[in-house]
């Protein structure tokens, strides 16, 4: 395999190499440098679902992360407690069991404060157990071993960079709304391109935190 | 002998039943990928080399195979208010054995793709095929509708990673396409160069359906 191609594997290489960050390095890292969603590609889904108004943008994004911060924490005890009783195939299936009833508790909430936001969202407030980003954290936290504080950061910066990617595209196509495009582009392949262009923005932020 | 079994199995339910509409519809008609736009972050993700698309479409497939199976025969078992959660876990069951398994075949394979495989619990099509179909019909077709959308899934899958691969590294599936002297554009190896060949891949699919 060539060389660059290993370097934008990030999920396998490049994690084991990064021990000694500063939380600040974490957040950086996990909010701009190799944001969820356009250098991963983790949650593609509710951002290409959602992204229509940033009102319902901005939201989606703050439950998200909400959903994420809980999962992280979670997620880190449930680590500990299966390397204790040396069980590492139960992970997958206890991670996906905590975020399932997480996502469950917050949908309970918006329904309860909010009928307007829970009607807004639609069939994707429930879908935020199967966004991969939601997983995708607790699944890298565990591959890099990070401890409790710096799980809580990463989810932290991953959520953030999740409603940034989010809020950001919603503007653009707020925007697009009133352009004139051919047919055959509207719809998902013109925000494609548009995250395409964003992703290639955000490869800017390389080397920001280190 | 995966493949040497879902075939023995596709063809006596060939024979059964005279209408294989629900094996062609994942090709084209419903095409996961192209026509849905279900479980993009594995399209993206693992799409910057052909072998790697395949192996991922393959992986994704034989989850999607299992996890309808084994709906479709618990379907007038399973409560309907934990439906999903329990569809899920079946998923997660099944993720697991094949992250062992590709893990024992090749590890080199299990490093390339990463957290991907276990990212794979999440993916949307899975979840929606076995909540719209298999949950609702008999196992013979749910089994039909799984081998249709997974070789679709495989083959948008494979469609991305050959032109990904091919321009950013001139060759696919390792073998050197292009004489030494092409300039690759890296970029296509980038998550940028995902977003922007679904999006082409997503514009030709349109024109051709009008």
């Amino acid at each position: 395999m060539p060389k660059h191609l290993q370097q934008v594997e990030g999920t396998s290489s490049i994690h084991l190499i990064m021990t000694d960050e500063t939380l600040w390095q974490i957040f950086i890292n996990a909010s701009l440098v190799n944001n969820f969603v356009l250098a991963y590609f983790l949650g593609i889904c509710p951002f290409l679902g959602v992204s229509g108004k940033m009102d319902t943008a901005t939201k989606m994004g703050g439950a998200v992360t909400f959903v994420m911060i809980i999962a992280s924490v979670c997620a880190y005890g449930i680590h500990a407690v299966l390397v204790a009783v040396n069980a590492p195939f139960l992970q997958l299936i206890s991670y996906i069991v905590v975020i399932a009833s997480t996502v469950q508790l917050v949908e309970m909430f918006v329904k309860k404060m909010s009928p307007a936001l829970f009607r807004a969202l639609g069939i994707f407030l429930p879908l935020i157990t199967t966004n991969c980003a939601i997983l995708g954290v607790a699944l890298f936290q565990t591959n890099k071993g990070y401890g409790f504080l710096e799980s809580f950061i990463y989810a932290l910066g991953a959520g953030v960079g999740f409603t940034i990617a989010l809020v950001l595209i919603a503007g653009l196509r707020e925007q697009l709304e009133f352009a004139e495009v051919p047919n055959s582009v509207k719809g998902t392949a013109l925000t494609l391109m548009i995250a395409g262009i964003l992703s290639l923005c955000f490869m800017g932020f390389a080397g920001l935190g280190q | 002998m995966n493949n040497q079994k879902n075939k023995t199995g596709f063809i006596a339910a060939l024979e059964k039943s005279p209408s294989t509409d629900e094996f062609i519809k994942g090709l084209w008609k419903d095409n996961p990928v192209f026509v849905q736009v279900l479980g993009m972050c594995p399209v993206l993700a693992v799409s910057n080399t052909a072998e790697n698309a395949l192996a991922m479409g393959l992986a994704t497939a034989f989850v999607l195979l299992m996890s309808n199976i084994l709906v479709s025969s618990l379907r007038n078992f399973i409560p309907k208010q934990v439906r999903i959660a329990s569809y899920i876990l079946i998923i997660a069951t099944f993720v697991t054995i094949t992250d062992y398994a590709i893990q024992a075949i090749s590890v080199e394979l299990h490093k390339a793709l990463g957290a991907f495989i276990s990212l794979i619990v999440v993916n949307c099509l899975i979840l929606s095929r076995a909540e719209a179909f298999a949950s609702k019909n008999t196992i013979g077709k749910s089994i039909l509708d799984a081998l249709g959308m997974g070789v679709g899934f495989t083959f948008a899958l494979l469609c991305l990673g050959a032109v990904r691969e091919l321009l950013g590294n001139g060759s696919i599936f390792n073998i050197a396409i292009f004489p030494d002297n092409f300039q690759e554009w890296i970029v296509m190896i980038l998550p940028a160069g995902g977003f922007f060949t679904l999006a082409i891949w997503l514009l030709v699919f349109n024109v051709f359906k009008k």
